[in-house]
């Protein structure tokens, strides 16, 4: 039951904190819980889909189908992503003052929500995925119902226990600052993902390394323990990552540091239709 | 800016195949959920192609936080991991879904 509920949170934990910092960047958007809802359920079902299709995936690209697939699925995320912090850039000033006002639903926010469902039944559907096949191995091997079901419910229930903690930390950040605190971490989570991904692509021989372990901390921090998973989620920590993988996490973290300011410089004030009828962004505050 | 994200991993990908065909091989086989060679001697400072063979009737995942791999491998079935050049060292990888008892480790020399 121990070995269970300890794979199984190491899992939902990853998943949890993507999800966490998804819902804090989405606050004050209208529907936001549904989104978010719908987005773990869409993740739960393509991860029994995934599981399902395992052997069909291995085969693909002679052999190299779950690489492929792992890194299309994160760079998509980091896409989507990378999409909704740049809009944010324009419209996150409006959504701090909207905070709070009684009845204020923000319209414009549901076109950039659909994408961070997508993150979120993405995030979902790659941990989901190998629990599935986790617990599948576990039922053939014959563990009791006890085990599995106690198992599941600790992994689950502590794993999703730190993405509320997270949560709720997050919300204790002032409202002036909180879109950029958000904004930010969404920037590293992505170029995390993107390094991530690259580093699927070498271990397919579908990237060159462009030098292993470019630099080793492992002493100081490994990759296996659970601080250095946590960072390694949240900000893209590596304790020896490979020349490609900081190619990849440099360019992402550029490319949306660029995108965000470009956007927030051409336009200094939100749109007419879109003003708020507070003229202090900063007076707003929830705290 | 994304589209030329993509175009440069495309790029980059196609050269990546291009490299390292002639690699050599080595290989690792699951059974009982614990891996045999337990040890396996590799070069240090070259790329080299790992199979691992999955025997059991579970599947498995072959990860390593030290080489920075994982890859779920189907009951009764193999897959290939490139890996390295690593430094002269020993590096630690494991059956993430039997940490108890699938525990390896690769020597590179």
């Amino acid at each position: 039951m121990l070995g269970v509920a300890l794979l199984v949170f190491r899992e939902v934990m990853e998943a949890a904190l993507i999800v966490s910092i998804v819902c804090a960047a989405t606050r004050g958007v209208a529907r936001r819980g549904w989104f978010v809802t719908a987005g773990i359920g869409l993740g739960i079902a393509g991860a029994l889909l995934v599981a399902m299709g395992a052997s069909l995936i291995a085969r693909l690209a002679s052999g190299s189908g779950q690489e492929i697939f792992n890194a299309c699925v994160l760079l998509s995320a980091v896409l989507m992503i990378g999409w909704h912090v740049v809009w944010m850039s324009r419209h996150g000033r409006e959504l701090a003052q909207h905070m709070g006002a009684v009845g204020s639903a923000v319209r414009a926010g549901s076109s950039s929500l659909t994408l961070l469902l997508a993150v979120v039944a993405i995030a979902v559907l790659r941990e989901g995925s190998e629990i599935v096949l986790f617990l599948y191995g576990m039922v053939i091997g014959g563990i009791g119902a006890v085990g599995l079901a106690g198992g599941i419910a600790l992994g689950v229930g502590s794993g999703a226990l730190l993405g509320f903690a997270l949560y709720f930390g997050l919300l204790r950040i002032p409202m002036k600052h909180f879109f950029t605190v958000t904004n930010g971490m969404l920037v590293l989570l992505a170029s995390g993902l993107a390094s991530t991904a690259a580093r699927f692509l070498v271990q397919g021989d579908l990237l060159p390394s462009w030098g292993t372990q470019v630099w080793d901390t492992s002493g100081l921090l490994s990759n296996g323990s659970l601080a250095g998973q946590t960072l390694g989620i949240l900000i893209g920590y590596d304790a020896h990552p490979s020349g490609i993988q900081l190619v990849f996490y440099a360019t992402t973290l550029l490319l949306l540091v660029v995108g965000m300011q470009r956007l927030s410089r051409t336009s200094p004030s939100p749109s007419p239709r879109m003003r708020s009828p507070l003229a202090d962004p900063a007076s707003e505050s929830l705290r | 800016m994304k589209l030329s994200l993509i175009a440069a991993t495309l790029l980059l990908s196609m050269t990546g195949t291009a490299v390292a065909r002639d690699l050599s091989t080595f290989t690792l086989v699951v059974k009982n959920h614990v891996y045999q060679p337990d040890e396996l001697k590799v070069p240090a400072g070259t790329k080299f192609k790992l199979i691992v063979r999955n025997e059991d009737p579970t599947p498995e995942e072959f990860e390593s936080t030290d080489f920075n791999r994982e890859k779920i491998v189907l009951p009764n079935s193999s897959i290939t991991v490139y890996v390295g050049p690593l430094r002269a060292g020993s590096y630690g990888f494991f059956g993430d879904f039997h940490q108890a008892t699938a525990q390896g480790r690769l020597i590179a020399e």
